[in-house]
Formats: structure tokens, sequence, C-alpha cells
């Protein structure tokens, strides 16, 4: 068999910061400013639902780049690069711009366990509560509904990256979509059904892209509630499911000898972060010791 | 696609309404009943999702509201995940989810409305009716303007019925709609003597007077009859077209210096020839009917008296840009204006003006009208593609712009309705006969709504170039023993003037270097006796209620910007004045489309122009009631 070769891409010259690289035709900006790209030095973009397996939705605008010539400020997750271009990273604009949109998610949102908010927070001098105690927020109870996973969609920043790793993107189970308008508008089944009753097959792969951790396994939820979560002592370990034949890579993460959450590397061929139920949850054999053999 | 439903069952009634639309179901694959030949073919239905907006219109329209068992045998029929119709139902304000009333009385709060005492009718309404919610509800604009306050009571049924309130009183309100009967029937495509809704041309005061291009049929052609239409020139630029062809249509359009009359202002002719130029197909033309900006009725009074222009002006467009296929998007808002498109278009296809072959020329043509259901931002030229497609109506990021990759993801057109008539003048009097009208960039005359504390409200055509006085002084100025306060230009996306800025010409190029904007064409006069501070709450109110969420500038920027504005309405704060102006900029600067990016305009006009809530300017706080 043989693959054949891509068309060789034609490079296209601009500017990011002051400085002239080469980029291929086709790049985004956010890649032609990242770790792989040719801009010296690392440009750290923050992101919330851009999705490295996932089609960029540019909804949550924490991106935003100042392109010369452009009315309004554009997504870097998902704007390519021109010929010419000239961006700015890191200007006042844009500045302006990211620190708003954190403190917007930040007074609505409950951003505790989102990676990363509070450094970026720090770094734009964003101050979220300067909205006043009064602030509508989407402050709500989590749903449990299943033995699972967990949607806590009080810290839901509507990314829109768990419905599309639902739908057509991956899983193509279309459980659950975007439902309502504005500030209203909420992540849901239909009718608000619970999981259990919706078309959810429990892979798992919404709670793989979640960036805001409102959606998670509900061992690690149950644990965070008994103040035992602890990331510094967890080991990860991937291996090789053993369920089937496809071969999917498992990554399981390990708390006092415990399996607590099981993801997939994003780079793996077979899954790109995707798992199936067995994959995902069906790891309490592994740890099933028969009474009196335990330490 | 593999479905998973609930129990759900829909009623007869409500199956009834669905398989009038889509016909019975021909297989169990498709929600029919389970034979033995279905278990020998494993025929997979195609989706049709694009019909998942017609298919809860007719639930809806049916029975009022749209069930779990309506809504999954939509799903089945079309082959669309119950999860993401639920999600497509619950985006348009003029569906409910929940059980509620088969008649619903959508009474308008918007700026117009509000100007003209909206409060007085919700207060008799709320006294004698209950709260709103249920049998009746606030809404925005309704595009009534120049009769406000006004209501428009929907109606579910077989067939369903609507009727129009306005200007009316609260207690005639009431009354009408206690003794609510079904007014208007289907056959309402012509002016009818004795009807309840007075005539398009009611909303024209210039009406009959022999210099008007765009509003020159109104009051003058039947509105349902072909031949009266033809009679007074009409299908005359559609035989023309053919005699040029498609090349030379876009250059006339191209010369004649149209700008696109939605908002935008972007060439039409450019717009033309870059979708024409385009090698995939096919290409579609879409009509952008959803006029939703609070103060505008324009495009509803062309559509309801002149409906046979716009089915011609889609004619030609499509001809031109080499569409087979045009889209009418009709907000759902406008009862009467859909009643007489459908009207006129299927005369059209019956008489040979649209279909297989147009007027005998071999070019073939349709028009399918599509009809909203209540959401300000499906008239964002991106939005509109989604939710024809059955998707919820949110806009899409640019580029790719819609030339490139718009409905269907082919090729497509977008045009105001406003814009496309202006194409019939173009081709009759020649491109250089239209630019001679008007200014140097701005050609042509432009259709003003006149709303407010105004003597006659309307509509009015003007050439290019005649300032906002003329304008006023046309209507009447303000009312006697009034002073003029301000004037929203552009309705909600737009900006205040003062009064001393009254000599602003009213073009394009001149509003845009006074700082302010045409828009879409709204002229919204305020005295002295307008509460300022409560318009822009209800601006805020409006941005807030229709922002699609998508975005997050936009969609926790206006509540936080309606927040911040509720304070200030109660006391002065230069902390909160501060807070606006960031978010505004933050909304302006990061937000995916105009709704979220324009949603600071209004606001930011009125503090720095009208000096609203300047501690120098007392008279800004005249309400001080406590919410």
């Amino acid at each position: 068999m043989t693959i054949p070769l891509r068309p060789p891409r034609r490079l296209v010259d601009i500017t990011v910061d002051g400085e002239e690289v080469r980029v291929a035709e086709g790049t985004t900006i956010l890649d032609a400013c990242g770790d792989s790209g040719p801009c010296s030095g690392k440009k750290d973009i923050p992101t919330l639902c851009y999705g490295d397996t996932l089609t960029p939705k540019n909804a949550c605008r924490v991106c935003m780049v100042e392109v010369e010539g452009s009315r309004t400020l554009v997504p870097a997750c998902s704007r390519r690069v021109e010929q010419g271009m000239v961006i700015s990273t890191d200007s006042e604009r844009v500045r302006h711009s990211r620190k708003l949109v954190l403190e917007l998610l930040g007074s609505s949102t409950d951003l505790s366990t989102t990676p990363r908010a509070e450094e970026w927070m720090e770094r734009y001098g964003a101050d979220p509560a300067r909205f006043g105690p009064d602030a509508a927020t989407v402050e709500q109870p989590p749903k449990v509904d299943n033995d699972l996973y967990v949607r806590d969609y009080g810290k839901c920043i509507m990314c829109y990256k768990c419905v599309d790793a639902c739908g057509e993107q991956w899983q193509n189970t279309f459980a659950i979509a975007v439902a309502g308008r504005g500030f209203d508008s909420h992540i849901s089944t239909e009718f608000d059904a619970p999981l259990t009753d919706s078309a959810c097959v429990y892979c798992g792969n919404c709670v793989e892209v979640c960036p805001t951790g409102a959606l998670s396994f509900k061992t690690e939820f149950d644990m965070r509630a008994a103040g035992t979560w602890d990331e510094s002592r967890q080991t990860q370990t991937t291996t090789i499911c053993a369920y089937c034949g496809v071969g999917c890579n498992v990554t399981l993460h390990v708390q006092d000898n415990e399996i607590v959450k099981v993801t997939s590397p994003h780079d793996n061929p077979v899954t790109h972060g995707n798992l199936c139920i067995k994959g995902r949850f069906g790891f309490q054999h592994v740890q099933n010791v028969p009474t009196g053999q335990k330490d | 696609m593999d479905l998973r439903f609930r129990d759900a069952e829909p009623s007869d009634e409500e199956r009834a309404a669905v398989d009038a639309l889509l016909g019975p179901p021909a297989t169990a694959w498709e929600g029919g009943l389970r034979t033995d030949e279905d278990l020998r073919v494993a025929a997979a239905a195609e989706s049709r999702r694009d019909l998942l907006l017609p298919a809860l219109h007719a639930v809806n329209d049916r029975v009022g509201w749209i069930s779990e068992g309506a809504l999954d045998y939509i799903c089945r029929r079309l082959t669309v995940p119950p999860a993401e119709a639920y999600g497509v139902a619950t985006f348009y304000s003029l569906f409910s989810v929940t059980p509620r009333p088969a008649r619903v009385l959508h009474v308008c709060t918007d700026l117009v409305c509000q100007a003209k005492g909206a409060a007085g009718l919700c207060a008799s309404l709320e006294e004698r009716l209950g709260p709103p919610g249920s049998s009746w509800q606030h809404s925005p604009c309704l595009g009534l303007c120049e009769r406000a306050p006004a209501a428009l009571a929907l109606q579910a049924g077989d067939p369903p019925s609507s009727a129009v309130h306005g200007p009316v009183t609260g207690p005639d309100l009431v009354a009408a709609e206690l003794a609510a009967t079904p007014e208007t029937g289907p056959a309402d495509v012509s002016e009818t003597p004795g009807s309840a809704e007075p005539p398009a041309e009611a909303a024209v005061p210039q009406a009959g007077d022999p210099g008007l291009v765009l509003l020159r049929r109104i009051g003058v052609v039947d509105p349902g009859d072909l031949d009266d239409y033809r009679a007074n020139g009409g299908y005359a630029a559609l035989r023309r077209a053919f005699e040029i062809g498609p090349a030379a249509i876009i250059r006339e359009v191209l010369d004649s210096g149209l700008v696109g009359r939605g908002g935008a202002a972007f060439p039409t002719g450019r717009k033309w020839e870059a979708t024409a130029r385009q090698p995939d197909h096919p290409h579609y033309l879409v009509c952008n009917a959803d006029e939703s900006e609070p103060g505008t009725f324009k495009d509803r009074v062309i559509m309801e008296g002149d409906p046979f222009a716009l089915v011609e002006a889609m004619t030609i467009a499509g001809y031109a840009t080499g569409c087979h296929k045009g889209y009418l998007y009709i907000r759902g808002e406008y009862p009467r204006a859909i009643r007489r498109l459908t009207h006129a278009i299927e005369t059209a296809r019956s008489r040979g003006l649209l279909g297989a072959d147009v007027m005998g020329q071999g070019y073939a043509f349709d028009i399918e009208l599509r009809r909203g259901a209540g959401a300000y931002i499906c008239g964002e030229e991106t939005a509109i593609f989604n939710s024809i497609e059955g998707q919820r109506g949110e806009p899409r990021s640019k580029p790719p712009f819609p030339v490139e990759k718009g409905l269907f993801g082919k090729p497509t057109v977008v045009n105001n309705v406003e814009t496309l008539v202006n194409v019939l003048p173009i081709l009759l009097g020649g491109a250089p006969a239209y630019a001679a009208i008007g200014t140097g960039s701005s050609t042509g005359t432009k259709l003003f709504c006149l709303s407010g504390n105004v003597r006659r409200p309307g509509i009015y055509e003007l050439p290019f170039g005649a300032t906002l006085r003329d304008l006023l002084t046309l209507a009447g100025g303000v009312p006697e023993g009034r002073t003029l306060r301000a004037v929203l230009l552009g309705g909600a996306a737009g900006a205040f003037v003062r009064p001393d800025e009254l000599d602003i010409p009213l073009t394009f190029e001149g509003t845009r270097a006074a700082g302010t904007t045409l828009g879409s064409g709204v002229v919204l006069v305020l005295d002295d006796g307008a509460d300022l501070v409560k318009i822009l709450l209800r601006i805020a109110e409006f941005f807030r209620d229709e922002s699609c969420g998508q975005c997050v500038p936009c969609r926790v920027g206006t509540v936080r910007q309606e927040e911040a504005l509720i304070r200030l309405s109660k006391r002065p704060d230069s902390g909160d004045l501060a807070l606006l102006r960031e978010v505004g900029r933050a909304m302006r600067d990061a937000s995916i489309c105009g709704l979220g990016q324009t949603a600071w305009n209004a606001v930011e006009s009125a503090i720095d122009r009208l000096g609203v809530f300047s501690p120098a300017s007392p008279s800004t706080f005249p309400s001080t009631e406590a919410k």
C-alpha cells in the first residue's frame, strides 16, 4: 500500500510581535505561535475551548490576538495565517480583551478546577469580583445521575467541546447538545432527561475534553468532596487496554494504589484520546483483591 | 444514524400536524409502523435536518407548544438526534417545550412601544390576566412601530390564526383578548375593506406620491393580484434581465453603486460578482427578511404591500448569480407578510414566473419560504444559514465568507429585502440614472422607519443626502408642545444624536463621519417626555435576551452591561461607568458577530453624546423608582 504524499504547502511570511517568520500556508495563528512554530520565544496564548483533537469552535474568545487591518481581534485557534499578516499576541488591546473575558467567565462560572485559570487571571490582572456580589452566575447543584461520571454545570464555560466529542466529531452518539439561548444556554439531553435515560454510552470522551472539570469521573468528584484528591500523589501509567483487539492506549491515573481516573493520550493514533465505556470506566476488576489479601 | 428515544408518543394531533408537512412516513425507518418488509431492507433514512424548523413550526402552530412525544416523532421522521432537536426548539422564543394555552398574546415592550406606553398595556394585562409567561408575554420589537404600542396574538389550531392590535390601550387590549376570536383567516392576501388590520399603505404617509421609487406601488397595486402588479410595471425588470444576461446585470448593479440596506452597507454588486464567480455549485440565494432590529419595519411594509416585487427581485438576483434556489427567510412575527409572500410565490409559480422554465427562458429558479421563530440573531448573515439548515441559529466564524461557503456549505449570496427591490429600478432605469440619485457614495433612495414621538410615524422614502431635519419635518416633527430630546439612529445597535445635530446628512458616509450609523434605517424620535434611562435599560435587556450565547464576551458581557445599567439607574457611580466602558470595549473587540460587537454602541453614545448618567445632568435621573 502506498500513502500518497500531500502536495507541498506554500510558505507565507508573517510578522509575529515584530518578528518576521515563515510558516506553512493554512497553519493557524495558534500553531504558528506554539511550541512547534517558528517563533522564537513561547507566546503562550491562553486557550479554553480549543481542543487538540477537535475542530476549533472559537467560542471562549480567550485566545484573541490582534491582526493589523482587522476591525476586531481574531481568534488565534481558528484563524489561519495569510501572506503578510502582522500579528500582535500581547498588545494592550489583546491584554484588555483577555482580562475581560477571564473576568466575565470567572464572575459567572466556578473556575476552581480549571487548570491554569488562576495563573492567567494573575497574568492579565483579572478581578472577577469587581462585578459585585449580585452578578448573575450559572451556579447550580452537580448532576449525579449515574455511577461513572458527574456533570457539574456550575463549572461549565460553554466551550461546546463535550457536544462536539459526543456528536459528529468523535462518538456520533448525540446524547447532549446546547439548549436554551444567551446566558441561559446550557448543555442538556432532550428535555433535560437524566443521562441514564438518554443516548449516552458512557464512553467518557466528553470528560476527556472538558477544560474546566465540569465533567469528571465519579471517583474524582467523590475524592474532591472528601478532600482526598491529590494530583501530586498520583502516577500516570500508559498501557494497552486489555478488553478487545483494537489496542487502545489507556493512561491509568493512580493514587494510593487505586485507579482514580483513566484517560488516553491525545496523540495516540488509535484513540486520539477517545475510549469506550470499558477502557474508560471498566477498571474496577483490576483492583478487586480477595478479602484478606489486601495490604 | 442510530437514534435513541425515550417512550414518549405523539398525540394524534401532533402526528397529523407533522404528517401534513412531511407526508405520511414511508417506512418504519422514519417513524411509520413496522412491517415485514422493513425487516428485509436496511434502508437507513437520510437526515432531512433542514426541515426541522418547519416541522417544529407545524406542531407549535397546531398545538401551541412542543411536547416530548411530538419532538421525538419529528426526530424519527427527519433522522435528527432528539437532544439536538431539543437544543434547536429551545433556541427560539416563539416555541415552548412546556404546556401553554393555544392563544398567546405577544406584547411588544421594545424601544418604540415602550416610548409610547407599553408599560400601561402590561399593567392592564397583568391586572386582568395575571403575570406574563403563559397566556401573554413580553416581546421584543414586533415591527409594528408606526402603530405603537402594539401586540400580536398567535392562536394555535388548524389552521392557526393571528391578530394584530395597535395602537391599543390597555383596557381595549384586555377586552379584545378576553373576547378572543380568530380574526385573520388564511385568505388575507389582498387588502380587504373593514379588515381588523389596517392596509400596508397606512404605514406609508407618502403613499401615492409619484416621486416614490421603492414604495411607488404600495397602496396602488393589489398585493394579491399578479396581473395588477404586471399592469403597474411588474416583471419588466426581469424581462430586461433576460435580455442583457447575468454578467450585464452584475455590471449594472456594480455601476449603480448599490450597497446593502440591512445595516452593513456592503456593495451588492461585489457580493453578486464574487458569488457568480465561484466554481463550486449549486449556488444559493438567501433573502434576509428576518427584520428584527428594534424600530425597523420597512421590509414588512414592502412584503405586505408589494410582495411580487420581492419575488421578481429575487428571481433577478438568482439569475445573475447562478442560483436555482432561493430561500426567503421571514421572521415569524410577520404573519401577514408570510401569507402574502406565500401567495405571491405560489401565483408566480403557477404562471411560469418561477419553476423549471422562468418566463420560457430556460432558466430554472424557485423560492422556498422559511419562517423564523423569534430570534434576532437569525438576521445575522451566517446565523440565517444555520437556522435554515435546522441548526441552532448561531453565527459562524468568518472567514470563510458566505460567497465561498454559505448555506449548506455552498457559495451563497445573502441580501436584505430592501436591497433586492432596489435592483428593479436599477435595471429599468439603468445604472447611470440610479447612481445620479443621492450622493457620490450613497446612491439611490433609502427607506427610513420613523417612529416614536413624531406626528406622522411610518416608512419614508428619501434620496440619500437629505438631512435628519428634512426627514423630521416631513414626518411633522414632535407633537405640539413637546421639544426634541434625542434621536436614535440605526436601532438598538445604532447610536443617539442630539437635537443640535439634525443637519447630519442621512448617508452612509455622513452618519459615519458624525460617529453614528444609518443601520437599517431606524429613526426613533424621543421628546422631552421620554425616559432615556429606561430606554437604555430596554436596549440592554434586548441584547441580553437576544444573545445566542455562543461566545463569552457577548453571553456574559450583555448580562454585566444590564446589571451595571440597573445599578446606574438607581445611583450614579463612576466605577460602574468605567466598568461599562471596559465590558463594552471587550464585546466590540472580541465577540464573534455583529450583535455582540454593537451591543454597547447605543449605551456608549447615550453616555458620551447625551450626557446620560453624567453628574452634571440631573434630568437624566427622572425616575428613581426602586426595581
